[in-house]
C-alpha cells in the first residue's frame, strides 16, 4: 500500500458538510405553533378553549366598538335601530359631549385654563418622571410649588399668592385672625428652616424667619397688583366638572399624599412612643374603613368639626378625604421602602455625625425612595380610580360628567350607556395603563442598578 | 469639622489611650436644647397637646353645630321605627322595624355579598394567575389582557357598566330569557325555583358535617402515615367520597327530602321562586371579576417567587410535574400568596360598600345613607359604620398575622 493511499482515502470527507436546515417542525410559524400551542394534549385542550374564549368575546366587542359603530350624527336619531338592525357603539355621542365631559359646566370661554392646567400638569409630570429629563430639582420645584399654585389660580381666578399677604391680616383682625396668625407662623417656620438647611446658626436663622415673613408679605404685595392686571373671571367650584376635576383631584392627592406619607412613614418607625402611636392609629385606622366611609365622613363631619366659618366647600372636603386616604397607603409604601435598607445605611449616617434630619434627608429617603418609586406609581394608580368614588358624594368628577351624558333624553338610544362606559374606560385605562408601563420600566432599571 | 469637636471636651487621655467620659460612666455634657433625649420628650409632648387640642375644638365645635341645628346626639335613634323598605334581605325586616334592624339587614347584606365574592374571585383569580404563567400563547395573552383591563379601570366604572348597561339593559319580564332548570332572566334579576328542604334534610347536613369531619381525621393520619412510613395516601378521593358521595348517599337513602317551588311566569309578571335581584348581580359580578384579577397577580408572584431550582431538584428526585406542583411549589408558593391575598379578601369587603352607586341595600347604602339622612346624625351613623369595618379589617389581619406567624420560613 502506497503512503499517499494511506493519507488520502478517497472515501473520508475532507470539509464539514453544510449544516442541514432545521426540521420544518421545529422553525418558524409552524414549529412556533407547536412549541407553543400544541406541545401536549393539555395544551391542545387549552388552545381550543382560548380560541373559544376569544372568538366569543374579542369579535364582538370589535363588531360593537369599530364595525358597527356610529361616528357621525346630531341627535339620537343617528343611533337608533336602523331597519330593525341594531347598531354598535354611539361614538357620535361622545363626539357631542366630549367638552361636557372633559370641563363640566365650567364656562364656556374660560375653558383654556382647563387645557393651560392639563398642560401644565403633563409637563410637570413627564419632567419629573423622565430618567433623562435635566436639571431634576426644578423639575421638582415646577411640578410641586409653581404648578400647584398656577394651577390654582388658573381654575379657580383668585390670586394664588394671597396667602403671602396674611400677615398683613393680623393687624386687621376678624373671623379668619387664627388662620391669618397660622399662615404667618408656617411662612416663618420655612424661613427658619431653610436657613438652618443653609448652616446658619439660630439667632440669624429666626432673623432670616422675619426676614422671609416681610419678604413674603412684599412679594405677595407686588405679585397681587400683577394678578389684577390678568382679569381673570373668578369661576367656584362648583362650577368645575368633568375630567378636569378628576386631575385636579388625582394630582392633589398626589402632590399632598406623598410628603404625609413620609411623615407617617418615619413616625411609624420612630422610636418616640408617642409619635408612633399616632402614626400607627391613623394609617391602621383610614386603611381599615372603605374610602367611601372616609369621604362621609369629610362630606359630611368636617363641617361639623369646624367653625361654622370656616366651613370648607364641597370639593375641598372630597379633596381632604381623599388626601388622607391615600396618605395612609402612601406611608405603608414608603416603610416597606424604608425597611429594604440595611441597616448599615442608618448607623453609617449616624457615625459620620449626622442629625437624623439630616440622615433622613441625605441618605436614607433618596434611597428608600428610589426602592419604593413602583409601589408609589402603583398607589398613584389607585388613587386615581379611586377618584371615581367621588360621584357618590356629589362632586362632578369625570364619570359622573358620563352618568349625566348618557341619561339625557336628547341622546336616549339603547347604546348609549354602553358607549359613554367604554369612553370613560379607554379614558381612564389609557392613564393607568400609562402610569403601570412607567412603574414597570422603573423597575427594569432599578433591577439592573442592583445588579452586580 | 464637627466629627472631632466633642473629644477634647469629655474624657481624659490615660497615657497613649483616651478613655471618653461615656465608657467611664458619665454622658458626655450637653446643653438640654441639643439632648436628643430631651428633644424627644419636648416634641411629643408638643404633638400630643396639639392632637388633643384639635380633638377638644372638633368636639367643642360638633356640639355647637349640632346644638345650632337641632340635632339630636346619641344612639336614641337605634329603637326607632325606620319607615322605609329593603327589598333584598336575610332576616325579617319590614317598614315598621327600627333602625337596629335596618343596620343589620343592611350588615348582613354585605356579608353576604363579600362571603360569596371572596370564595368566587378566590377561584378565578387562581385560574386567571396560573394562566398567565401558562406556557400556551393564547391562554397566557388572554389572561394578561384580562389583568391588564381590569386592573386599569376603576372598579365604580365597571359595577356601573355591568349595572345600567348589562342588567338594566336585559328583557323586560314578559319578554324574560328561560333559562335551563326552570329559572328565569330578565330586568328584574334572575328568578329560580326556590328550594324546599324536607324535615329529613337535616340528615344530609349531619352527613355533611360528619364526611367534613371524617376527611379532616383522615388527613391527619394519612400525614402521619406519610411522616413515619412514606407511603401516601389517596387523600383527595377519600375527601371527595366523604364530603360529597356520603351526603349523597344520605340524601337518596333518606327519600329525596329536597323540592322545587317552581317560578310561575305569567304575561306580565312573575312569582314564587327566589329572585336575585340585578343590584346584588351586578356587585358580585363587578366585585369578583375586580378582585380576580388582583388575586391573579398575586398569584403569579408567588408562583414566580418559588425558586426554579425547587421544581428541578423535584424532578432530580423522581417527581412527576403534578406531585412536584401539589408537594412543592404551591405550598412554598402559598406562603408568598397569602399575605397579599388576605388584602385582597379586605379590599373586596371593603369595596362592597361601592353598592351605595348601584342601590345594593348594603351597610353603607342602608346605614350611613338612608339612616342618615332621615335622622341626621351623621357623627353616630358614619362612626358606627367606620367600627364595623374595622372590627373586620383588624380580626382579619390578627387571624392573618397569626397564620403567617405559623407558616413563616424559619431562619436560623
Amino acid at each position: 500500500m502506497s503512503a499517499k493511499a494511506m493519507t488520502s482515502p478517497a472515501y473520508v470527507q475532507q470539509s464539514a458538510l453544510p449544516a442541514l436546515p432545521p426540521p420544518a417542525s421545529t422553525v418558524g410559524v409552524i414549529g412556533w405553533m407547536r412549541n407553543n400551542l400544541f406541545s401536549s394534549p393539555t395544551n391542545i385542550a387549552l388552545t381550543i378553549f382560548g380560541l373559544f374564549l376569544a372568538y366569543v368575546t374579542i369579535p364582538p366587542i370589535i363588531k360593537f366598538l369599530v364595525l358597527d359603530a356610529v361616528w357621525t350624527g346630531t341627535s339620537r336619531e343617528a343611533c337608533l335601530y336602523k331597519d330593525g338592525v341594531e347598531v354598535g357603539a354611539c361614538w357620535a355621542f361622545v363626539r357631542d359631549r366630549l367638552a361636557y365631559t372633559l370641563y363640566g359646566s365650567y364656562p364656556v370661554d374660560g375653558r383654556w385654563r382647563c387645557d393651560a392646567f392639563m398642560v401644565l400638569g403633563a409637563i410637570a409630570i413627564f419632567w419629573v418622571l423622565h430618567p433623562r429629563a435635566p436639571h431634576k430639582s426644578w423639575g421638582m420645584l415646577f411640578a410641586f410649588a409653581f404648578t400647584p399654585l398656577a394651577s390654582y389660580g388658573l381654575l379657580s381666578g383668585n390670586n394664588p399668592l394671597a396667602f403671602l399677604l396674611e400677615p398683613l391680616a393680623i393687624f386687621k383682625g376678624g373671623d379668619t385672625l387664627v388662620i391669618s396668625v397660622l399662615v404667618t407662623l408656617a411662612i416663618f417656620a420655612a424661613g427658619v428652616l431653610l436657613a438652618r438647611m443653609e448652616g446658619l446658626e439660630m439667632p440669624k436663622a429666626i432673623g432670616a424667619g422675619v426676614l422671609a415673613v416681610v419678604g413674603a408679605a412684599l412679594v405677595g404685595f407686588i405679585f397681587a397688583a400683577i394678578w389684577a392686571t390678568f382679569k381673570l373671571q373668578p369661576v367656584e367650584t362648583a362650577r368645575w366638572g368633568g375630567l378636569t376635576v378628576t386631575l385636579v383631584v388625582a394630582a392633589v392627592g398626589i402632590v399632598v399624599s406623598l410628603p404625609l406619607g413620609i411623615l407617617l412613614a418615619l413616625g411609624r418607625r420612630s422610636k418616640l412612643p408617642i409619635v408612633k402611636f399616632f402614626s400607627v392609629m391613623f394609617i391602621e385606622f383610614v386603611r381599615g374603613v372603605p374610602l367611601i366611609t372616609m369621604l362621609f365622613m369629610a362630606n359630611t363631619m368636617l363641617p361639623l368639626f369646624l367653625p361654622e366659618r370656616y366651613a370648607p366647600d364641597k370639593l375641598l372636603r372630597a379633596l381632604v378625604g381623599i388626601a388622607l386616604f391615600a396618605s395612609a397607603y402612601m406611608a405603608e409604601v414608603v416603610r416597606s421602602g424604608l425597611q429594604a435598607l440595611p441597616k448599615g445605611q442608618y448607623e453609617g449616617a449616624m457615625a459620620m455625625g449626622l442629625s437624623y434630619g439630616q440622615m433622613m434627608r441625605l441618605i436614607i429617603l433618596p434611597q428608600a425612595l428610589k426602592v419604593a418609586i413602583p409601589n408609589i406609581v402603583n398607589t398613584y394608580i389607585g388613587l386615581l380610580k379611586d377618584t371615581s368614588l367621588l360621584l357618590i358624594v356629589g362632586i362632578f368628577d369625570f364619570l359622573k360628567a358620563i352618568e349625566n351624558a348618557r341619561i339625557d333624553p336628547q341622546w336616549a338610544a339603547p347604546t348609549t350607556s354602553a358607549t359613554g362606559y367604554a369612553y370613560a374606560a379607554i379614558i381612564y385605562f389609557i392613564m393607568c395603563y400609562g402610569m403601570a408601563r412607567y412603574a414597570k420600566n422603573m423597575e427594569k432599571r432599578l433591577a439592573v442598578a442592583d445588579k452586580r | 469639622m464637627v466629627l472631632g469637636a466633642g473629644a477634647s471636651g469629655a474624657g481624659v487621655w490615660v497615657g497613649e489611650v483616651y478613655v471618653s467620659s461615656a465608657a467611664s460612666g458619665g454622658r458626655p455634657k450637653v446643653s438640654p436644647i441639643n439632648d436628643p433625649k430631651i428633644r424627644g420628650y419636648v416634641f411629643q409632648a408638643v404633638l400630643f397637646a396639639l392632637v388633643v387640642f384639635l380633638l377638644y375644638e372638633a368636639y367643642d365645635n360638633a356640639i355647637e353645630n349640632l346644638r345650632k341645628a337641632k340635632i339630636a346626639s346619641g344612639l336614641g335613634f337605634w329603637n326607632n321605627t325606620a319607615g322605609f323598605d329593603i327589598g333584598q334581605r336575610l332576616i325579617a325586616y319590614t317598614a315598621t322595624s327600627t333602625y337596629g334592624r335596618a343596620f343589620w339587614v343592611g350588615l348582613l347584606n354585605t356579608l353576604l355579598v363579600a362571603s360569596i365574592g371572596i370564595v368566587l374571585a378566590t377561584i378565578l383569580g387562581f385560574l386567571i394567575g396560573i394562566g398567565r404563567l401558562s406556557k400556551n400563547w393564547i391562554v397566557n395573552k388572554l389572561s394578561t389582557i384580562y389583568v391588564e383591563v381590569i386592573r386599569n379601570t376603576p372598579l365604580l366604572l365597571q359595577l356601573l357598566f355591568w349595572y345600567n348597561a348589562v342588567l338594566k339593559a336585559l328583557p323586560e319580564v314578559r319578554d324574560s330569557i328561560a333559562l335551563p332548570g326552570g329559572a328565569y332572566l330578565n330586568n328584574r334579576g334572575i328568578f329560580t325555583p326556590e328550594p324546599v328542604f324536607g324535615a329529613a334534610f337535616s340528615n344530609v347536613l349531619w352527613a355533611f358535617l360528619a364526611g367534613l369531619a371524617g376527611t379532616i381525621a383522615f388527613r391527619v393520619w394519612a400525614r402521619r402515615r406519610q411522616e413515619s412510613t412514606g407511603q401516601q395516601a389517596p387523600v383527595f378521593l377519600v375527601s371527595l367520597a366523604l364530603i360529597i358521595g356520603l351526603p349523597l348517599l344520605v340524601y337518596f337513602l333518606s327519600g329525596s327530602p329536597l323540592t322545587f317551588n317552581e317560578v310561575q311566569k305569567g304575561r306580565f309578571n312573575i312569582s314564587g321562586g327566589v329572585q336575585i335581584f340585578p343590584e346584588f348581580g351586578a356587585l358580585l359580578l363587578g366585585l369578583v371579576i375586580y378582585t380576580a384579577a388582583f388575586i391573579a397577580e398575586a398569584v403569579r408572584a408567588g408562583i414566580q417567587a418559588v425558586n426554579r431550582g425547587q421544581t428541578e431538584a423535584s424532578y432530580a428526585l423522581g417527581l412527576r410535574p403534578g406531585p412536584t406542583l401539589r408537594l412543592v411549589i404551591i405550598p412554598q408558593a402559598m406562603r408568598v400568596i397569602i399575605p397579599p391575598l388576605t388584602s385582597q379578601y379586605l379590599n373586596l369587603t371593603k369595596n362592597s360598600s361601592l353598592a351605595v352607586a348601584i342601590g345594593y341595600p348594603d351597610l353603607v347604602q342602608v346605614f350611613t345613607g338612608t339612616v342618615l339622612n332621615q335622622t341626621g346624625q351623621a357623627v353616630e351613623v358614619v362612626a358606627i359604620t367606620m367600627l364595623v369595618y374595622l372590627t373586620i379589617s383588624l380580626t382579619t389581619s390578627l387571624i392573618m398575622n397569626w397564620y403567617n406567624a405559623r407558616k413563616a420560613l424559619v431562619e436560623r
